[in-house]
């Protein structure tokens, strides 16, 4: 457990370091998002009907852009190597780098939600529910989006093959996360959604970094 | 069993044999599907004659789905067991699985604006049909982006075995999801519910592709084995010069 955290203290350490790595995913958000009412017309009840919709889009796309470093530097500079040579198993390092990616992409993302959730002017029913359902997905994103971030590596093609990878396995999560959101705004219970999505979770929870893990293992044979 | 298959010479041989034969069994049943389907059945009373593009559409999805699945237990077996021509195999048959589906995706268009009045809706059906054809172009895109053609089998049999969870659901979407498109009604419970005219094109139909997709598979695997002896005979001819 000691070492687990030590490798989540070294990835934080570095995102924080690097500085704005980590902030460009939440500025990407929040760009995203903005560009919307630009684009489609600061018509106030079509920016609260799409609200929803638009917020966790941008989400699955700041969380995949981010997803292209999770491994890509470590694998470059050697440092996975030593970090599979370590006496923690394979798995438990990818869990605790999937834990930093999270902290560090994330939560900022699900503290950034509710101020777009306002300029999209969005229902205030939603907010809370929205708040809910990104913590009960992101955590999913992460942990799907870290099999593709291991699969690609070594291939010199990052970004553009990790979005063919990754966003038809993101799909699900957003099909709930929005509809949970609409159904609070309609006055609908929401705990259908909210099952299906910590369902979601609890199942790539262990499934997810087995198979990171094993597509690591043949990246560094 | 699995062993015996492993050898890329004893498959050489065995395909030569079976190559002439799949293609003559494409060619009959989808002559006698397709005379049956577009001729002898009937028109349906409430489709009229676009009932006709199922014969194509059913067979397509069903294909779709059968070769995602084949995929699958061929990377399994190419990752437990390392053998060859399972890997081979899975490389081999995305590109078809990925024609069906975009056929199944494509035909059901063609049917949909007569009969729905819209080319595409967002039901759940259509959706999970969708997302398989980006998991197959991901595949493909994935097993051809290294260098080190090992590397590229390997990291997309997992990536097969990941996406495997959207069968289910595209099976299961059309009673799960009470949408637009209809649920099955020939393999289902009870038996099939559509009169023996027009399930005996389908099922030829479905025949034929079958057919079809394991002559195509057999050239497809061909062509790989002869590349990699190119590959390697290039490789030593390097070398020797060097």
């Amino acid at each position: 457990m000691r070492r687990f955290w030590g490798i989540v203290r070294r990835d934080l350490r570095l995102a924080l370091r690097q500085g704005m790595d980590s902030l460009m995913a939440v500025m990407f958000f929040v760009i995203a998002v903005v560009l919307f009412p630009l684009g489609v017309g600061p018509e106030s009840n079509i920016l609260a009907r799409i609200a929803a919709g638009v917020i966790w889009v941008a989400a699955l796309l700041a969380s995949m852009l981010s997803l292209e470093r999770l491994f890509e530097t470590d694998f470059e500079d050697g440092s996975l190597e030593l970090l599979s040579l370590m006496p923690l198993p394979l798995e438990a390092v990818v869990m605790a780098k999937v834990t930093a990616h999270w902290l560090t992409t994330g939560l900022p993302l699900i503290v950034a939600a509710p101020l777009l959730a306002v300029l999209m002017n969005m229902d205030g029913g939603g907010f809370s529910v929205l708040v809910l359902a990104l913590i009960l997905g992101t955590p999913s994103l992460s942990l799907v989006g870290a099999v593709g971030a291991a699969l690609i590596l070594g291939s010199g093609r990052g970004g553009m093959l990790l979005s063919l990878l990754v966003l038809p396995l993101f799909i699900p999560v957003l099909i709930f996360g929005v509809s949970a959101v609409d159904a609070a705004i309609t006055g609908f219970p929401v705990r259908a959604q909210l099952l299906i999505l910590g369902a979601f979770l609890l199942a790539a929870l262990p499934l997810c970094p087995w198979t990171s893990a094993a597509a690591l293992r043949q990246a560094l044979e | 069993m699995i062993q015996k298959f492993a050898s890329p010479a004893r498959f050489m041989r065995l395909s030569q044999v079976l190559l002439p034969w799949m293609a003559g069994l494409t060619v009959a049943f989808a002559a006698v599907g397709l005379y049956l389907g577009l001729v002898v059945a009937p028109a349906d009373y409430q489709q009229g004659e676009s009932v006709r593009i199922m014969y194509i559409h059913v067979p397509a999805a069903w294909m779709a789905l059968f070769c995602y699945a084949a995929m699958a237990i061929a990377a399994a077996v190419g990752l437990i067991w390392k053998h060859p021509l399972a890997d081979l195999a899975a490389k081999s048959t995305a590109p078809v699985g990925a024609a069906f589906t975009f056929l199944a995706l494509f035909t059901g268009a063609m049917w949909g604006k007569p009969m729905w009045g819209t080319w595409w809706v967002w039901d759940a059906r259509l959706t999970s049909m969708l997302v398989l054809f980006f998991l197959y172009l991901g595949y493909i895109a994935l097993v051809n982006a290294f260098d080190n053609p090992a590397r590229g089998i390997k990291a997309s049999s997992i990536l097969v075995l990941v996406g495997f969870v959207n069968v289910p659901i595209i099976k299961f979407s059309v009673e799960w999801w009470n949408t637009l498109h209809q649920p099955a009604s020939v393999l289902k419970i009870g038996g099939p519910s559509i009169h023996s005219s027009m399930l005996w094109p389908l099922l030829l139909m479905a025949l034929a592709f079958t057919a079809y997709y394991l002559w195509v598979l057999l050239l497809r695997l061909r062509g790989e084995i002869i590349a990699n002896k190119v590959r390697v005979l290039r490789l030593r001819r390097v070398h020797g010069q060097a």
